[in-house]
């Protein structure tokens, strides 16, 4: 196909798309990158002076950063760890020859396509709520005091919801990739004397592992950015416990009004995403070879 | 898995499947009950909840103080537009890509999908300044275009994949019976790409539709679609959890729907050809 | 008519020589098999003379007109593709009247050669019918049918065969040889398997590394393989090839017998003597594999299905001196 005339009309069609993403990479990356080197508060009018990186040395040494690093972390562990877990085992189960498997699957997908700020509601005031709450409710038919999840366990509370959304995600991933895997090769292993433990753990856990890599990858980059749970649960509080890097750099920009901080903010925030993103472009672009 | 198991055995999984699945679904299922219940009804403790009357009282309240409807259009707006004005900029750059693929191809195609790994608080400054001085703050057109191109990468490349299965040896038996580059791609391609682009249609507007960033920060009252609606009900007055489950289960609905038919794309869309 | 003729055709895959200058020439109405090993440059050929790909260097003639730059659809040549490549979102009926739309016949046109085709491949009742709907040589027919209605110059085809299970392979490589019976046009056939080549060309072209080992009718290549190359690839079972000792005394490097030309010796003393190894019984026919004393490799000997031999029996071949062929160092045929 490729002949001198196609491929003129290729690079015409390609155009758009390149152009356009340019410029949404260069434009407002580009006007992060300067913002953060001047004093710019959008309540102060006036003059921008370049400060050099002024803002870069405030925002580090802001004790909220400290605490947003680690908190972003936490969060991100704390989902990634439930359900890398929690996927593999359902995805195990849901692999299994079931009654009914179409409508369990459905089930178990529905909360990934649950808009972010309808999930962190719903489980903020219908689960979570000390008074009105589910959770407080079965707390008081056991005997126990209700639990007030939000000021108490801010971070976990909201590991719990995000885990809760991105679950589906995980097992379906890993369960197609399972599905994938040869059921011969597991015949082969189990003539060979091997049983469920170490057949899972020789066989299908390898198997696994791309996939997982793949999951954690990708959700890493997605959970960094976690923000509607945040803003509609507790708005980064009580204090700063459930702050995460993205709350901390919107509540700076557009709470504060710091644009400069805000942006020195946003600048870290990119350089970390890259680190994780070059991990992933590197193992998508061993399957684009493939 | 083919081997015949036995009937105990699959009784016992089925079992723990549905208990799992039913106990994922429940916060779902619990937001549809609450919206046909009364406000009052809504925060008494489970039982009494279920053994309350049904009404649909909090859906007629949820429209009439608050205009339900007009944020729906917003999301449809939002949603079917950025997704159609996507596919408009992708497909060309996805037959190209897929069809007369030159050597900087494969690196043209990982660069657009890094540019989906940006983190939007990174730009959240620039672009609601520039909205703000373009007087696209608070638009539908202002969000269609953010959204069309944060969700681009994504389109480009699901239907790059669509393209690149239609087997190369149809394409040359079209050329053999005397097909044209147009005639090829309007009887043999096209047709043969149409599920893909449906389905790369369906997720997106999944994903649009959902997207919870950009449409918190840089909508108000005018432009707002569900998802900055619902989080309106983060300072509530009085009694809602009936009419958050109202707002909610219509707000959800349409997408649990058409997210059932899109699990494989799913998996194709955003793990970026990683996973098979 | 359907003549085509290849001038120092080459082909480079960048800078690798997939195939060597060659020249060859089919004349119309023959029925030319191109075969030879995996990766033996068979298919490259086909689509070289298909138009799919370019000539790194030499001409293409159809019918004497120079068809090298000239794109595929113009060549006037149809091609059959191993996975059939039909269009899965059309009837049988629209696809085999694609290339009739293509060419802007009238639909009543349009509509005769279809039913045409139809009744010569026996698709009649399947014509609403979609390629998903359809087994693998029904499928495989509307292939063929795709390619007779364009009435071309020439048929290509690119081991069609090899997707269809072996009862199928042998039904259609009957329905070929008597279409090329019918039809009377020129049809150049690319394959892995000598059996087909055999069976269904007039002309064999032996192919190995893009180089033309040897072209003749199918009696040719089997009395009189040119060299050892095509001496081991016709025939099946495979020649028994002997070098050494034993070929030095027919004086030749190698020396090669078909199984089917070494008889058993009636009173126990033959040329050769050997040991019997495993016997393979097919019922018309047992190949015994005999490991001749001092020979390491053991030679495959044709019997008769009602033989009555053992593993170990001790047995004496003879082979029929007119059949025996020599080869030289290079590997070439002695005279």
């Amino acid at each position: 196909m490729s002949t001198h005339h196609s491929r003129a009309a290729g690079r015409l069609m390609i155009s758009p798309a390149v152009i356009l993403l340019l410029g949404w990479m260069l434009i407002p990356l580009g006007l992060t990158l300067y913002f953060s080197f001047l004093r710019y508060n959008l309540l102060m009018p006036g003059a921008n002076p370049f400060v050099g990186f002024e803002n870069y040395a405030f925002f580090f040494t802001d004790p909220a950063f400290g605490a947003a690093i680690a908190n972003t972390l936490m969060l991100v562990g704390g989902v990634l760890a439930i359900t890398i877990v929690g996927g593999t085992l359902l995805a195990l189960l849901l692999d299994q020859p079931i009654w009914g498997q179409g409508i369990v699957r459905i089930l178990v997908i529905a909360p990934f396509f649950v808009m972010p700020t309808v999930s962190a509601l719903v489980w903020k005031n219908m689960f979570m709520n000390p008074v009105n709450g589910l959770f407080s409710h079965l707390a008081r038919v056991l005997g126990l005091q209700p639990y007030d999840f939000l000021s108490q366990a801010p971070l976990a509370s909201i590991v719990l919801i995000v885990s809760w959304q991105w679950l589906p995600f995980a097992t379906l991933i890993l369960l197609t990739a399972l599905q994938s895997l040869d059921s011969e090769q597991l015949e082969a292993s189990e003539m060979d004397g091997a049983g469920p433990v170490s057949r899972f753990a020789f066989i299908v856990l390898p198997h696994l592992a791309r996939s997982i890599t793949v999951v954690i990858l990708i959700q890493t980059i997605f959970l960094l950015s976690i923000f509607a749970e945040i803003l509609v649960t507790t708005n980064g509080g009580p204090g700063n416990a459930s702050t995460n890097l993205t709350y901390l750099v919107y509540a700076q920009s557009l709470l504060q009004f710091d644009v400069g901080l805000g942006s020195a903010g946003g600048v870290f925030a990119i350089v970390l995403a890259n680190i994780v993103a070059i991990f992933l472009m590197r193992m998508i672009g061993k399957n684009l070879d493939a | 898995m083919a081997r015949a198991v036995s009937g105990r055995r699959k009784a016992a999984v089925t079992v723990a499947a549905w208990a799992v699945g039913l106990v994922i679904f429940f916060p779902i299922l619990w937001i549809v009950i609450l919206s046909f219940k009364a406000e009052g009804d809504a925060i008494l403790s489970p039982l009494a909840v279920l053994a309350a009357d049904w009404t649909l009282e909090s859906y007629a309240t949820v429209q009439a103080r608050s205009d339900y409807f007009g944020h729906f259009l917003n999301s449809v707006t939002i949603s079917v537009g950025s997704t159609l004005i996507g596919l408009a900029i992708a497909v060309p750059a996805a037959w190209s890509m897929a069809f007369v693929p030159g050597r900087q191809t494969r690196n043209v195609l990982m660069w657009m999908l890094s540019t989906k790994m940006l983190p939007p608080v990174g730009v959240l400054v620039p672009i609601y300044l520039i909205f703000r001085d373009t007087g696209l703050l608070d638009t539908r057109t202002g969000l269609v275009i953010v959204l069309t191109l944060i969700n681009l990468p994504i389109i480009v490349w699901m239907l790059y994949t669509y393209f690149r299965e239609i087997p190369g040896e149809i394409l040359e038996a079209a050329r053999m019976d005397g097909a044209g580059l147009r005639a090829e791609i309007v009887y043999v391609l096209t047709p043969m790409a149409v599920p893909g682009i449906a389905s790369t249609l369906l997720l997106n507007i999944i994903l649009a539709w959902n997207e919870a960033f950009w449409t918190l920060n840089l909508t108000a009252a005018n432009a707002a679609p569900l998802t900055a609606f619902i989080a309106s009900y983060s300072s509530p007055e009085g009694l809602f959890y009936a009419k958050l489950s109202a707002a909610s289960t219509m707000a959800i609905a349409p997408i649990l729907i058409m997210g059932w038919f899109s699990q494989k794309q799913l998996v194709r869309g955003l793990t970026f050809g990683a996973v098979k | 008519m359907g003549s085509i003729t290849l001038e120092g055709v080459a082909k480079r895959f960048g800078e690798v020589e997939v195939i060597p200058p060659l020249d060859l020439s089919i004349e119309d109405g023959e029925f030319v098999v191109f075969v030879g090993p995996s990766g033996c440059g068979k298919s490259t050929l086909l689509r070289l003379i298909a138009g799919l790909e370019d000539v790194s260097g030499g001409a293409i003639l159809i019918d004497g007109q120079d068809a090298t730059g000239v794109a595929p659809a113009r060549r006037g040549l149809a091609m059959v593709f191993q996975s059939y490549a039909l269009y899965p979102h059309m009837s049988v009926r629209r696809n085999i009247a694609f290339p009739l739309r293509m060419a802007g016949l009238d639909a009543a046109e349009q509509a005769r050669r279809v039913e045409g085709a139809a009744k010569v491949l026996n698709l009649t009742d399947y014509l609403d019918r979609r390629p998903g709907q359809l087994s693998g040589g029904q499928r495989q027919r509307v292939a063929i049918g795709r390619a007779i209605v364009r009435e071309p110059k020439a048929f290509l085809f690119d081991e069609p065969l090899s997707n269809l299970d072996a009862a199928l392979r042998v039904g259609m490589r009957l329905e070929i040889s008597e279409l090329h019976t019918r039809l009377r046009t020129t049809m150049v056939y690319v394959t892995h398997d000598q059996v087909e080549a055999m069976t269904m060309a007039d002309k064999i072209v032996v192919l190995r590394a893009g180089v033309i080992e040897q072209v003749g009718s199918p009696l040719d290549l089997y009395h009189a393989p040119r060299n050892l190359f095509v001496a081991g690839f016709i025939g099946s079972p495979k020649m028994n090839l002997v070098s050494g000792a034993e070929a030095a005394r027919h004086g030749a490097a190698t020396i090669g017998v078909r199984p089917e030309h070494i008889a058993l010796a009636t009173d126990g003393a033959g040329m050769w003597t050997g040991r019997v190894g495993v016997s393979e019984h097919l019922g018309s026919d047992t190949f015994l594999h005999v490991h001749v004393d001092g020979w390491p490799e053991p030679v495959t000997v044709r019997a008769d299905g009602e033989v009555g031999l053992h593993h170990g029996d001790r047995i004496g071949l003879v082979p029929d001196m007119d059949k025996l062929h020599r080869f030289d160092a290079e590997g070439l045929r002695i005279a």
